[in-house]
């Protein structure tokens, strides 16, 4: 087999401007259509601009806000993102975050007694191995019989909500959580605090570090290799005599370990507990997230981050334009499908061609 | 218990079946637009924001004009815009269409939130009921074939597409556009005209859907009307293969398990209905597992889908 | 004619925004619904729009958030971005974690959180809690139930078997028993708190069990309201007047009243009070008496004697002389809860971890 050759990265500064003008316009006329959008509903888009601006990263007290909001998407985004790079496209984020915090969940009730570092290893360990086998189980039914695996992991998604609501509202209820139905509670001792004396929590480092990580694995090695392998020709990765299945499988277990994080953090950081409130839709934003940044490790915490933003902002828009709730949802849709149609104006503009000697 | 006033157990029998009528409507309606859609090679995960756009859309309507029907024809219509979005997302090169759909399904929520927030609190005048059960003197029956004449629509709709994607040229277009696109192209067809159409028309027939919840039942327009409805769909056109006939069945089936947990409380079975709320998606993926195969894909499943062509 | 509307919100918006800077105190209110639900997320709104007209006092509202860190979010911002020195997170699942942890940050605003409990030994001591006793109001609707049903059967669909609700559908019973010993209570649990599908087969399918009275407790009673009403059958309403909707069917209702807390709690803040000081009470509670709760005008299709009886009890309880729960009362799995001549008064905390269902409501309490 050959590597297929590459120009040397030095040179390709002009293709590298692109992959950053490209997303960054595309920002700016969301931007663009959203303040016409407020426009015709009465609202000034300029002090609506400020107002976002003001309210996501316009001082380290609003940041400490995006940087929270980023956090379980950076970890839900790379359970997309790494089958991805195979060829596979799942969605099973939500149940696989969901049954990761019930893991974790689980893990940390019967850990109780354990000290704090030993009870929190477990418990994350728990979430990743519940995560990586909700979205494994996905990659199984793939390779070995051929379920689709984008519809596989929907359904899952379903799943794994009505048996996180049957056991919080059933047999792992605690009968003090009066009005609002929830597992036993960890100890404060046993629970992720934040980090040094501000807002932000440790969920936040196992994101950036869990990315960094994929961003390697995926980039720099030969496992990585492979799995671009297969995703770029499955049939020439298989005469290659590469272990497709089990590459796929292990790439599945490791993105469900992801998200399967996401939920232990939700439950030792947040909540100090299980209930509904696991359910909170991170998993469909990571999707997202994901696509956006093209599925590579380091992008993906930028696209966190800046869905992070919108996502912050959302509360200033009513409390003090009073637009209602919806406001950010369209928002939000407006710039993903900006940031979408821009993906196809790659090699459009001349001015980002490489020119060839 | 007075047995001339309540039915007991059949009351179970007789409240999934009609429940299954009732509430399998939006089912049908947006699994056919699913099914036309995917028929052409292509996914939309955004008929969720479609279902919601149709709804409210249809209730603004009907309630400004006073003529339900009116907004049966709004939901139709703001179906097919939100459709021609995701259709000319998805004909760019390097555009996920599942990517496209989460995109749209936000997108289109929002804007349904967004635009319905006058509406929640009015009552907008309802869709006329088909009453076929005037024969029986249970007043129960009565109500259960009390039908939506959008259910009607919809189980027509299902026999025409069945017969088009069978029997018509354009049905065998569709049909060549999504199992092979390439060899589509070669004879000349029109790929993304194809689709554009496919991806419009079956929007436009999920937004129908929106307009049974908000017009016929429930029967009023909030925020929470459609409740994952619109993404079950996409399940449920796997369940029935692609085959719109069975799109029917299937949508009684999920329609009816909605009934299932409410119908046995009712006579005083109290367990485990969390539960039951998983089993359309269980039953699904059992289907899946069972009738698929490393060797060939699902049964009448469209060649192109999910491939980048 | 909506853009002239929202230039005219938003010009209200840009006044009040510069009259922040007069005012006195700024106060936040968090719902985790939208505000026009018909339900307890618009009584909460219209008890927030009821302390606007306060001229010392500016209100901001943030609606939809989740109980999650975004809870926490909002809190703080109001705090840091609009400077609120009072804040009500009107939903129960807001309390904890994030009302304890946000509490903690900002120890001297007030946080007045509906429908908990408060614990000096475990809770920050500028938290308190408020509610009211609805089931005083829901025992008056279930009085003109009572009166009104003709099979006896009366149909209660609720979310979730919590104690809030259990202790509704308990006084629905016991007031439709006062006056109807016959009569039973059917209860329906849909799961989740804003299902309207589920809710209106929920209500279908209790219709089609002779019912012929039905009342609710979910987030948003609309479409229970209207499905009743559209069935032919009669309904008594929740958290806000539902009679609009049914301009036939509806009987009466239980609903909010929050302007009436909240101008206490505004006012107490204003002149300096607070709850670490121990001059606002941590633990509020108030029902007809207090004005609290009320209930909604009869509807047309009351009787005279169910108008006299539900008035009788009314006043019953606004003096003291009516006692909802009180023995000899039996758990409808037969197991003893109050012997004769016991009684468990409306300010007992044992109400407030209602864990049964009385004798003659026919559903379980296990999920």
């Amino acid at each position: 087999m050959s590597t297929p050759a590459l120009p040397p990265t030095s040179r390709r500064w002009r293709p590298a401007l692109e992959a950053v003008a490209l997303p960054v316009g595309a920002v700016l006329v969301a931007l663009l259509l959203f303040g016409v959008f407020c426009a015709v509903q009465g609202a000034n888009p300029l002090s609506v601009f400020k107002a976002i601006q003001r309210a996501s990263f316009g001082s380290w007290y609003s940041f400490q806000n995006t940087l929270i909001r980023a956090a379980p998407l950076i970890l839900t985004a790379l359970c997309t993102a790494l089958p991805a790079r195979l060829g596979l496209i799942v969605i099973g984020n939500e149940g696989a975050l969901v049954v990761g915090g019930l893991a974790a969940t689980a893990a940390g009730l019967a850990a109780a007694s354990a000290p704090p570092v030993v009870a929190l290893t477990i418990m994350v360990l728990a979430g990743m191995a519940g995560g990586g086998a909700w979205i494994g189980l996905v990659g199984l039914l793939h390779y070995q019989r051929g379920v689709n695996e984008t519809i596989s992991g929907l359904l899952l998604n379903y799943v794994a909500i009505a048996v996180l609501s049957h056991l919080v509202n059933g047999p792992m209820r605690d009968p003090a959580s009066l009005n609002k139905p929830s597992s036993y509670s960890f100890a404060e001792t046993h629970q992720l605090g934040g980090i040094a004396s501000s807002n932000v929590h440790y969920g936040l480092v196992f994101g950036v570090v869990f990315a960094v990580f994929a961003w390697v694995l995926m980039e720099h090695t030969t496992f990585g290799f492979k799995a671009r392998m297969i995703g770029g020709n499955i049939r020439a990765a298989r005469m290659a005599g590469l272990p497709v299945a089990r590459l796929g499988i292990t790439t599945c277990l490791l993105g469900g370990a992801a998200a399967g994080l996401a939920g232990m953090v939700e439950v030792a950081a947040i909540h100090g507990r299980a209930n509904e409130s696991l359910a909170a839709g991170y998993g469909y934003a990571g999707i997202l997230v994901a696509f956006v940044a093209r599925f590579r490790g380091l992008p993906i915490i930028l696209v966190a981050v800046l869905l992070g933003g919108i996502l912050a902002s959302g509360g200033i828009l009513q409390r003090q334009f009073k637009l209602p709730d919806a406001t950010i949802l369209v928002f939000q849709g407006i710039v993903f499908l900006c940031i979408l149609f821009s993906d196809s104006l790659y090699g459009r503009f001349a001015c980002f061609k490489e020119k060839t000697a | 218990m007075n047995a001339s006033e309540s039915i007991g157990w059949w009351g179970v029998v007789l409240g999934i079946f009609a429940g299954a009528l009732r509430g399998g409507t939006p089912f049908l309606l947006v699994s056919l637009g699913e099914c036309l859609t995917e028929k052409s090679g292509k996914i939309n995960l955004g008929l969720e924001g479609t279902l919601l756009m149709g709804a409210m859309s249809a209730y603004a309507v009907s309630y400004h004009s006073g003529n339900p029907w009116l907004g049966v024809i709004a939901a139709f219509g703001t179906g097919a815009g939100l459709g021609a979005i995701h259709a000319l997302l998805v004909s760019r090169p390097k555009v996920n269409d599942v990517a496209a759909g989460i995109a749209m399904l936000i997108f289109g929520s929002g804007l349904a939130f967004y635009l319905g927030k006058s509406y929640i609190r009015p009552s907008a005048p309802q869709l006329p009921a088909l009453s076929l059960g005037g024969w029986s003197e249970l007043p129960q029956l009565q109500a259960a074939l009390k039908l939506s004449p959008l259910f009607v629509l919809g189980a027509g709709l299902a026999f025409l597409l069945s017969w088009a994607f069978n029997c018509t040229r354009w049905g065998l277009r569709v049909r060549a556009v999504g199992d092979a696109p390439v060899a589509a192209l070669a004879l000349g067809m029109s790929v993304k005209k194809v689709r554009f159409v496919a991806i419009v028309l079956g929007s436009a027939i999920a937004g129908l859907g929106g307009a049974h919840l908000s017009l016929f039942y429930p029967g009023a327009w909030t925020e929470a009307i459609s409740s994952g409805q619109g993404l079950m769909a996409v399940a449920l056109v796997i369940f029935a293969r692609w085959r719109p006939v069975h799109c029917l069945y299937a949508s009684m089936i999920f329609g009816g398990t909605q009934a299932i947990a409410p119908a046995l409380q009712a006579i005083g079975i109290t367990s485990g209905y969390y539960l039951w709320n998983a089993a359309p998606y269980v039953l699904t993926l059992v289907v899946m597992v069972i009738t698929c195969s490393p060797k060939r894909t699902l049964a009448g499943s469209p060649g192109a889908l999910g491939t980048s062509s | 004619m909506k853009h002239t509307r929202s230039l005219l919100l938003f010009a209200t918006a840009l006044s009040t925004a510069v009259a922040a800077f007069a005012a006195e105190m700024s106060v936040g209110f968090i719902y985790v619904g939208p505000k026009d639900d018909y339900g307890y997320n618009q009584s909460q709104s219209e008890g927030c729009a009821g302390i606007q007209k306060l001229p010392w006092l500016k209100a901001t509202e943030e609606a939809s958030v989740p109980e999650t860190t975004a809870a926490q979010e909002t809190m703080r911002n109001m705090i840091e971005l609009e400077g609120a020195s009072l804040i009500f997170p009107t939903s129960f699942g807001y309390f904890d974690p994030h009302i304890l942890k946000v509490a903690k940050q900002y120890p001297k605003v007030q946080f007045l959180h509906c429908g908990g409990l408060y614990d000096a030994t475990k809770h920050p001591a500028n938290v308190g809690s408020y509610f009211g006793y609805i089931d005083e109001a829901v025992y008056v609707a279930g009085i003109v139930a009572g009166h009104t049903t003709k099979s006896g059967k009366l149909g209660f669909i609720a979310a979730k078997p919590i104690p809030q609700v259990l202790r509704n559908i308990n006084a629905y019973l016991l007031g439709a028993r006062s006056v109807n010993p016959a009569a039973t209570v059917q209860v329906v649990f849909t799961g989740d708190w804003s299902v309207p599908v589920k809710e209106a087969e929920s209500a279908t399918s209790l219709i089609n069990q002779g019912v012929d009275v039905l009342t609710c407790h979910v987030d948003s009673p609309k479409v229970i309201i209207e499905t009743a009403e559209r069935r032919g059958v009669y309904v008594t309403g929740y958290h806000v007047n539902g009679a609009k909707l049914a301009p036939k069917g509806y009987l009466t209702g239980a609903e909010w009243n929050w302007t009436k807390v909240y101008t206490d709690y505004a006012e107490a803040v204003k002149a300096g009070k607070t709850l670490a000081a121990g001059t606002i009470p941590h633990l509020v509670r108030g029902g007809l008496k207090e004005g609290f709760v009320s209930i909604s005008p009869y509807g047309p299709a009351v009787s005279a004697a169910a108008k006299k009886d539900a008035e009788a009890a009314k006043a019953g309880l606004i003096e003291g002389s009516l006692v909802i729960f009180k023995g000899p009362l039996k758990d409808n799995t037969g197991k003893e809860i109050l012997p004769a001549g016991k009684a468990y008064l409306q300010q007992d905390l044992a109400l407030e971890s209602m864990g049964w269902l009385v004798d003659g409501v026919i559903g379980g309490t296990k999920g």
